[in-house]
């Protein structure tokens, strides 16, 4: 492992790949500081900028993008109380009336150094999880990897849909659909083309990413400009106040810091759950571990309320990291489309990954720590002034996302049916996101349907067509049971019980 | 009468379902693959069912979450508009070349968007589409096809 870690460090402490990290990071922070526009969006309006690197070079640029995003969005959620992203809105509740008090540069110190914190404990607790799961996944056979993606769909699709688990299950449906459009992998055939040669090698990954997200977002942001629930609001910014903590605030966060990044790092790591269950899970066991003059303090600007979401929802991007580099399945929609790019530089992940690329492994795990230091040495400085980002027109901002979009698009093919396609299939999103149909299932769906129907098919073959390799080998059984019971539990919540908010 | 939305959209996605479902089984395979237990055709099938079993249950079972979007508030026509010059530009960057049709794409979107800071729109189309190319075509070495830049004399 040592030398594994040298690899890395030596990978990731090149100077462009520092560059690379600082670039992402700063690039992440701005996207995702603009509200709607979360770390999918930010990472699918790189991947065409990493065309020109080589794997380990693109996927720093990404995670640093990740990173980046995930502390951007707490800036706008601190600030504007609109959340960039949902993994940020526990970060609001106790970082906007903080903001309001006048002490807004001291939440932003606090959202930096807890994301600083969680994300290094748990990059440290992935340094030594990755290398063991890796062992233990090359014990893996098809029937498993294949029960692992219904359960990973699954529970993505749980756990985003805000209580709408049947349209998840839709998108998921509708991901593998579009996946399986092009030739089939093994026989060559053509399938669902309509004889349209544009369609003959599938569609491809960063046309959907792009549309679905990028997109879809800047449709959606124009569509609702006009909403009055929209996050629409304008940016005020008087006085940030100092970004000193001072050292009672300071005892409070080193009791806070390592159970949230505990937490979020161990959610991050399941399938589908991610930094927004982490982020909230931290907050509610925070208040009930803390003594009630505490409190009484949550939701009115409590130290421990806004420092117990931002380190476990960067905690929770690390630990997501573990079933995309062991496993090859990505645990969450932004994993997802690092998993997409990664296949589009050749590289396959999963368990293999660590002893056939390892520069590329755990030049990722260094880069993550490389990443959240540069954060906050970049970040904390230019509070001030990367806060005025937020200010930017929507009339500038929108055209310049869809510009990115179709770049991505016409650098990939050159193609004038790619850039219709994907205009097409964005104006369907949008239409579909309007009524709440969740978006990262789709995602996760498209980049797995291949591998599922590669794994589905050697099940079958070995098992001379026959079902039981469901159940055959403990281990398929257990994670398809568990599939089950989630099932099971949406679909009795969706007939027999109002979803509470 | 109020029409759910949501169950319109289960609806059309079980008619897609429904037609994703018979394309499937249109799918041409092999005659020797006819009669084995995995072949091109057996996934898409399973999806199709998939397809018409969630969208089924969506469009029957009650919806708790009815979604109400107040389409009074919504920008359709700066959107529709939006939507036209992106398939214009998509129609005309191959022919005329990236560095006209993106800065054009651009300087239109920002005046349909309401903005009429004339300089700035200047300068965020025309010198940042150069300065963009640059990045991709001179310093990534990504190759940007421009017959417009070319037919001047300007690019390579």
């Amino acid at each position: 492992m040592i030398e594994g870690i040298l690899i890395g460090l030596t990978t990731a402490l090149t100077l462009q790949n520092i560059l690379m990290v600082m670039v992402g990071c700063f690039f992440g922070t701005i996207i995702g500081m603009l509200p709607g526009l979360g770390p999918m969006t930010a990472i699918a309006l790189m991947i065409p900028i990493t065309y020109g690197f080589d794997p380990a070079t693109g996927l720093i640029l990404m995670a640093g993008v990740y990173y980046g995003a995930v502390f951007g969005g707490s800036t706008s959620s601190i600030l504007l109380n609109a959340p960039g992203v949902p993994g940020t809105v526990a970060t609001s509740f106790d970082g906007y009336p903080m903001a309001q008090q006048g002490k807004a540069g001291k939440a932003l110190a606090i959202a930096a150094w807890s994301s600083f914190a969680g994300g290094t404990l748990s990059a440290i607790y992935l340094l030594f999880m990755a290398p063991s799961l890796s062992k233990v996944s090359l014990s893996f056979r098809s029937p498993d990897y294949f029960a692992l993606m219904i359960l990973g769909l699954t529970a993505i699709a749980a756990f985003s849909s805000k209580g709408q688990f049947l349209k998840a299950m839709m998108m998921v449906v509708l991901g593998l659909m579009l996946a399986s459009v092009g030739q089939d992998s093994l026989s060559d055939i053509t399938r669902f083309t309509f004889n349209n040669m544009n369609l003959t090698d599938g569609i491809s990954f960063v046309l959907v990413v792009m549309a679905t997200f990028a997109m879809s977002e800047a449709l959606t942001i124009i569509l609702k400009r006009n909403d009055p629930t929209s996050a629409a609001k304008q940016v005020s910014l008087t006085e940030l106040g100092s970004i000193r903590i001072n050292k009672e605030e300071r005892t409070k966060m080193y009791k806070t810091i390592p159970r949230s990044s505990i937490i979020g790092f161990l959610i991050g790591v399941l399938p589908g759950a991610g930094a927004t269950i982490a982020s909230f899970l931290a907050y509610g066991m925070e208040r009930n571990i803390v003594n009630d003059e505490e409190k009484e303090k949550f939701g009115k600007g409590s130290v421990n309320g806004l420092s117990a979401p931002e380190t476990a929802n960067n905690a929770a991007c690390s630990g997501s990291f573990v079933p995309m580099l062991t496993l090859g399945i990505p645990g969450s929609g932004t994993t997802a489309v690092m998993l997409g790019a990664l296949l589009g530089f050749g590289v396959q992940p999963g368990p293999r990954l660590y002893m056939t690329n390892p520069e590329i492994f755990w030049s990722i795990i260094m880069s993550m720590y490389i990443g959240m230091v540069i954060l906050l040495i970049l970040n904390l400085p230019l509070i001030p002034y990367i806060a005025r980002i937020l200010a930017v027109p929507k009339n500038y901002l929108i055209p310049l996302i869809l510009f990115f979009s179709i770049t991505g698009i016409y650098v990939m093919s050159f193609n004038n049916f790619d850039i219709y396609l994907m205009i097409g299939i964005a104006v369907v999103a949008t239409f579909m996101r309007l009524y709440d149909f969740p978006m990262p299932p789709l995602i996760l769906a498209f980049v797995l349907g291949g591998l599922m129907e590669e794994n589905l098919r050697r099940s079958l073959l070995l098992s001379n067509g026959s079902w039981e390799f469901l159940w055959d080998r403990t281990l398929t059984a257990c994670i398809l049971l568990t599939t089950i019971l989630i099932v099971v539990w949406h679909i009795y919540k969706t007939m027999f019980k109002k979803t509470k908010d | 009468m109020n029409i759910n939305t949501t169950k319109v959209i289960s609806l059309l996605f079980f008619i897609f379902s429904t037609f994703y479902l018979y394309t499937a089984y249109q799918i041409q395979v092999f005659a020797f693959d006819e009669n084995a237990p995995f072949n091109a055709r057996t996934f898409p099938i399973y999806l199709g069912y998939a397809g018409l079993f969630f969208s089924g249950l969506k469009l029957i079972l009650p919806d708790p979450n009815t979604i109400k979007v107040n389409h009074k508030t919504l920008e359709y026509k700066k959107t529709l508009i939006l939507i036209v010059i992106a398939i214009i530009y998509g129609a005309t960057i191959l022919k005329v070349g990236y560095f006209l049709t993106t800065s054009l794409f651009l300087f239109s979107s920002y005046y349909f968007l309401g903005e009429r800071r004339w300089v700035l729109m200047f300068l965020l189309s025309f010198p940042f589409v150069a300065a963009f190319m640059y990045l991709l075509h001179g310093v990534l070495d990504i190759y940007l096809r421009d017959p417009f830049l070319q037919s001047i004399g300007v690019m390579g």
